[in-house]
């Protein structure tokens, strides 16, 4: 960045490219020469991290994603060690409320008892919020620094993990996962297939039902499908909506960058905060779903 | 922003940290909230009664405190009346020993009375054998009259 002109192009395409660690192949081209045999590598470009195809790794946005939900392990984890009963103080006092008001958020929304979903939901709405927050982080500071400290100005480095689609549909995709297993496991394999082929059309007439499965089954899949597509893409999407304006507010010259900057910046924070929470109420909708018998 | 295995990662650590909350936070962090929302019920219930109970000894005190004002009064009322009878025998009973004392002195005085005529009575008699003596001129045999005097003694 500081040997070469940077262009706004240039710049935007540098801050959405994740930090991808993968596979070269042999006889790639990579800087001007040809590699002989295939090298683990972290890509400098983003036809390279084409090239390294799935068996590859955002290094930025996985890093950033397990740091921030280690912080939220240790520091609940030290509230739940020391909390006081006689007189709970502080931070103690915080995490408190964060556990009742997602206490009380499972208790109105699920119905069934299992003892995964409350620590589910506080996970996902902490983990959430904490990934979201980084994007009130301002968007140079930190790639800048990981530049200086790596010595490469090209090095890529992303810090929102939930900009990063990988990390939204890790998350919607194990939700979903869980929703097929308790959904099996609560309503048996014949409950869960005969939810998904006799509604919303059902008749007393044989035939006329078997004829209705097609259909049933065509959007009864599609709303199962929707679920984790829905919630990766409303989390992703929000997200990488609002850090992409922060970087395009950072194009602009410095002394005005505070006008645009200061007023998105503070209702950005009320986005951070809705997302994490429509994942969790989201999550433990779909979980209660998954385990109510009769549709 | 392609998809890849930071998909699977992401999955595994979020497994993880699900798994570390049951495990570690939620149950430790609950079962204390818990408690304290027990604890606080029950200081709470407390409070309320020792309220009620002080209520309760209040209303208790301030009947016993009725009663003996009653108490002291009727012991008043009582004492006044035994005072009043007091007082009234002491009345009578000086009244009757006024008049016995009167009684007495009047018996006393007719005692006198009736001593005082007795010696008058013998004087007189003495006084008229001397008187009849004189007016006789001469002496009257005493062993012979005697038998008047006496006679005109007790008639007088």
């Amino acid at each position: 960045m500081t040997v070469e002109t940077i262009t706004s192009k240039s710049y935007i395409t540098h801050h959405l490219q994740n930090l991808v660690y993968g596979k070269l192949p042999a006889g790639f081209e990579r800087d001007g020469q040809i590699l002989e045999e295939a090298v683990w590598t972290l890509a400098h470009s983003h036809e390279e991290v084409v090239e390294m195809g799935f068996w590859s790794l955002n290094v930025d946005s996985l890093g950033w994603s397990f740091f921030l939900g280690a912080i939220f392990s240790f520091f609940f984890y030290r509230v739940a060690k020391t909390v006081s009963i006689e007189a709970p103080s502080g931070f103690s006092n915080l995490v408190e409320m964060i556990v009742e008001f997602v206490d009380n958020s499972v208790k109105d929304i699920f119905h069934s008892e299992n003892k995964l979903i409350a620590p589910m939901a506080l996970t996902v709405f902490v983990w959430v919020f904490l990934m979201n927050t980084m994007d009130l982080v301002p968007v140079d500071w930190l790639p800048v620094l990981a530049q200086k400290l790596a010595g490469d100005p090209h090095f890529y480095f992303k810090v929102v993990p939930t900009t990063d689609p990988n990390i939204t549909f890790g998350l919607s995709l194990t939700v979903f996962a869980m929703i097929l297993f308790y959904s099996i496991k609560m309503k048996g394999a014949g409950g869960f297939l005969s939810e998904l082929t006799l509604h919303p059309f059902s008749s007393k007439n044989m035939i006329v039902q078997i004829l209705f499965i097609p259909a049933n089954f065509l959007l009864e899949f599609v709303g199962l499908i929707a679920k984790p597509v829905s919630l990766a893409l409303r989390l992703f999407g929000n997200l990488y909506a609002g850090e992409m304006i922060f970087i395009l507010i950072a194009l602009l010259p410095f002394w005005v960058q505070w006008t645009l900057h200061l007023p998105w910046a503070i209702f950005h924070i009320l986005i951070v905060l809705l997302q994490a929470f429509i994942f969790m109420i989201l999550v433990i909708v779909y979980m209660d779903m998954a385990h109510q018998k009769d549709h | 922003m392609n998809i890849n295995a930071t998909l699977i990662g992401q999955s595994i650590a979020f497994i993880m940290f699900i798994w570390f909350t049951m495990k570690f936070v939620w149950p430790l962090l609950l079962t204390a909230m818990e408690e304290r929302q027990a604890r606080i019920a029950d200081g709470l219930a407390a409070g309320e009664q020792g309220q009620k109970d002080f209520a309760e000894a209040q209303e208790k005190s301030n009947i016993e405190i009725n009663k003996g004002k009653e108490k002291a009064a009727t012991i008043i009322s009582q004492a006044q009346k035994r005072g009043d009878e007091i007082v009234e025998e002491a009345r009578d009973l000086a009244k009757k020993e006024s008049e016995r004392i009167k009684e007495s002195a009047i018996s006393e005085i007719e005692q006198e009375k009736e001593t005082a005529r007795q010696d008058l009575r013998n004087q007189v008699a003495v006084l008229a054998i001397t008187g009849a003596e004189q007016i006789l001129m001469r002496e009257v045999d005493q062993k012979a009259h005697n038998e008047v005097l006496t006679k005109i003694s007790r008639e007088l």
